[in-house]
């Protein structure tokens, strides 16, 4: 009885839409997916695939099966891909432990409004905004050998400090100029997710006598959980495919080598190589984990 | 009684306290504040000084003369115009057919119960998220193939479409995520009346969704046109003539052209950035709630 009731109320439903109803809906789906399939998913998935082969990427009926050959030069013969995920686990490190909660303490300190947040706020989030390729050159001015920061050190050009091609300091250099838009773009999202915390639970606090720092470890932080997960995925994911500010700074050269642009020096230009396709692959790998806890947290409430 | 006077007395000893703790933090922000857009400063200073002056005289001289010459001479001798033209033709389209796809999805998906709508919201929310470099070789190869067997070898490759669909294929995952969120906080009873009134699908779009939709696209607008106007990825790997490039992915190559005129370069790099700071200066509402109504749903 029940299930005849169901059923009956699902092909009402289904005769609900006209034809030219199901055809407009269909269009609205299709149309959109058949993109979104074709230029993201396809290629993800035969990107898998090419990375067991061996392609010079001219024509289809050369492509042979290669095995886990490409896997295995990267793994052992390959000394710049152990050093980009030295340079990546860095970053990440740094990222984790420095820029990120500085972006936390920032939005916690601007949102209790202290003196001057209209101002920090604006400061902090401008470097949001500027393209990569703009943030490239601004440090450039300030860091090349007759740069602002040599002239500061009273450095001339002859002894100044290479900032991005001394092998020592390079990683702490570039990770300021990433900090630079990651601390902002991080103090972003916390506000944002700040202003939806009660109000009442921070004064009950502070009445109770406890000081800022017990009331932002044991009341603010715990009530921002979701907003949490996803800066820890954002710092995970923005640490892995790290690409766009290395690039402006030292081109395709192994300069700096980190995964993001080994995936990009062996695909992009001639001689593209399915090694290239492996690189993307190992990327991908270790994006699943932060992906993954990233749709959980935003579909918690869809998928029940 | 007493009691009440000491707690009273605890408590204003306390906020003193705090008081004084404030000043010192908003003193130690304010300091970094500066330092934050120090860097920005010292460009357009750079920009505003003549490159003689500043060779006879060195970067901590004292100018002689401050002027937009170096912006004049950016616009004419970097082909300004022409890469601001290209940014125009791939992010105009770009960002349009990233919400109107975007929208469509949304729409279905929030005031239609069909059984796929959580998996078909995950995979667009998934897709988004890929790392570009695992779709870049088969597109490519893609774009070449579909040139070649339509007679058009610049169809896509090398062309500003082909740009213009990578990136509404990837964003429009993002946009259908940000806009069906949105969608979940409009009460579903002004969708059952259009409904119930027997409005086709396509007017329930049109007359009823799209109006409501209307903040929502305007943030998202925003918010994707800072993003697809700072993309250099894509211009770069799918095209090959560098006078089709836009400005972003052609500012690498001026760098490297005018690499000794730093106040050329300086005054080149403002202006690329200048669209980006209109958006922070005017749309910055938009902007951040284009950001939050992505990230922190709910």
């Amino acid at each position: 009885m029940n299930s005849t009731a169901t059923g009956s109320k699902k092909a009402h439903r289904r005769r609900a839409f006209s034809r030219a109803d199901r055809t407009t809906l269909s269009a609205f789906v299709g149309v959109p997916l058949f993109f979104h399939l074709l230029l993201v998913w396809v290629p993800a998935f035969l990107t898998i695939v090419l990375s067991f082969t061996y392609w010079s990427g001219i024509s289809i009926s050369r492509i042979k099966f290669a095995g886990l050959a490409n896997y295995k030069n990267i793994f052992f013969d390959t000394p710049a891909f152990w050093e980009a995920i030295q340079n990546n686990i860095i970053w990440l490190a740094w990222f984790a432990g420095i820029a990120t909660p500085l972006g936390i303490l920032l939005a916690y300190q601007i949102d209790r409004q202290i003196r001057g947040h209209k101002f920090y706020e604006t400061a902090y989030y401008l470097p949001v905004v500027l393209s990569l390729a703009v943030t490239g050159i601004i440090w450039n001015f300030l860091l090349r050998p007759d740069g602002f920061v040599n002239g500061l050190l009273g450095r001339d050009i002859d002894n100044a400090i290479s900032f991005f091609g001394n092998y020592h300091i390079n990683i702490y250099v570039i990770l300021t100029i990433a900090s630079w838009r990651h601390i902002g773009y991080i103090m972003l999202l916390y506000l944002a997710g700040l202003k939806s915390v009660d109000m009442a639970l921070r004064e009950a606090a502070s009445l109770d006598g406890a000081t800022e720092w017990q009331t932002f470890k044991k009341v603010i932080f715990p009530a921002m959980k979701p907003v949490n997960v996803i800066v820890i995925v954002i710092t995970i994911i923005e640490s892995l495919r790290a690409f766009d500010i290395v690039y402006i700074i030292y081109g395709s050269s192994a300069g700096f080598p980190i995964l993001g642009t080994l995936v990009f020096q062996n695909i992009a230009g001639e001689g593209a190589s399915m090694k290239g396709a492996a690189y993307a692959v190992i990327l991908f790998v270790l994006s699943i984990g932060p992906i993954i806890a990233y749709l959980r947290t935003t579909f918690k409430s869809d998928v029940q | 009684m007493s009691i009440d006077v000491e707690l009273q007395a605890a408590a204003i000893k306390y906020k003193n306290k705090q008081k004084v703790k404030d000043r010192f933090i908003s003193a130690f922000i304010g300091i970094f504040a500066i330092a934050w857009i120090f860097p920005i400063v010292w460009t357009v200073w750079t920009s505003l000084r003549p490159y003689k002056d500043v060779r006879a005289h060195g970067v901590f001289s004292m100018p002689k003369t401050l002027n937009l010459q170096n912006y004049a001479d950016a616009i004419s001798r970097m082909d300004l115009p022409l890469y601001f033209w290209n940014t125009f033709a791939i992010t105009v389209p770009a960002v349009f057919l990233t919400l109107f796809f975007g929208s469509l999805i949304a729409f279905v998906v929030s005031r239609y119960s069909f059984r796929w709508n959580v998996s078909l919201l995950l995979l667009f929310t998934a897709g988004n998220l890929l790392p570009a470099q695992l779709v870049f070789i088969p597109v490519f190869k893609m774009y070449i193939t579909l040139g070649k067997a339509v007679g058009i070898p610049r169809l896509l490759y090398d062309s500003p479409w082909g740009v213009v669909l990578i990136h509404v294929a990837f964003q429009m995952g993002f946009a259908t995520f940000v806009l069906s969120s949105y969608m979940k906080t409009v009460p579903k009873e002004i969708s059952e009346s259009a409904m119930v009134d027997g409005a086709t699908v396509f007017t329930h779009y049109t007359k009823v969704m799209l109006p409501l939709l209307r903040p929502a696209l305007a943030s998202l607008g925003v918010l994707m046109t800072t993003w697809i106007y700072n993309d250099f990825f894509w211009a770069l790997v799918l095209m090959s003539t560098d006078s089709k490039r836009p400005i972003t992915s052609a500012l690498g190559r001026l760098q490297g052209e005018f690499v000794t005129d730093y106040n050329l370069l300086a005054a080149g790099a403002v202006i690329a950035a200048l669209p980006t700071l209109i958006v922070f200066f005017v749309l910055r509402k938009q902007f951040v709630s284009g950001l939050t109504l992505g990230s922190t749903k709910g």
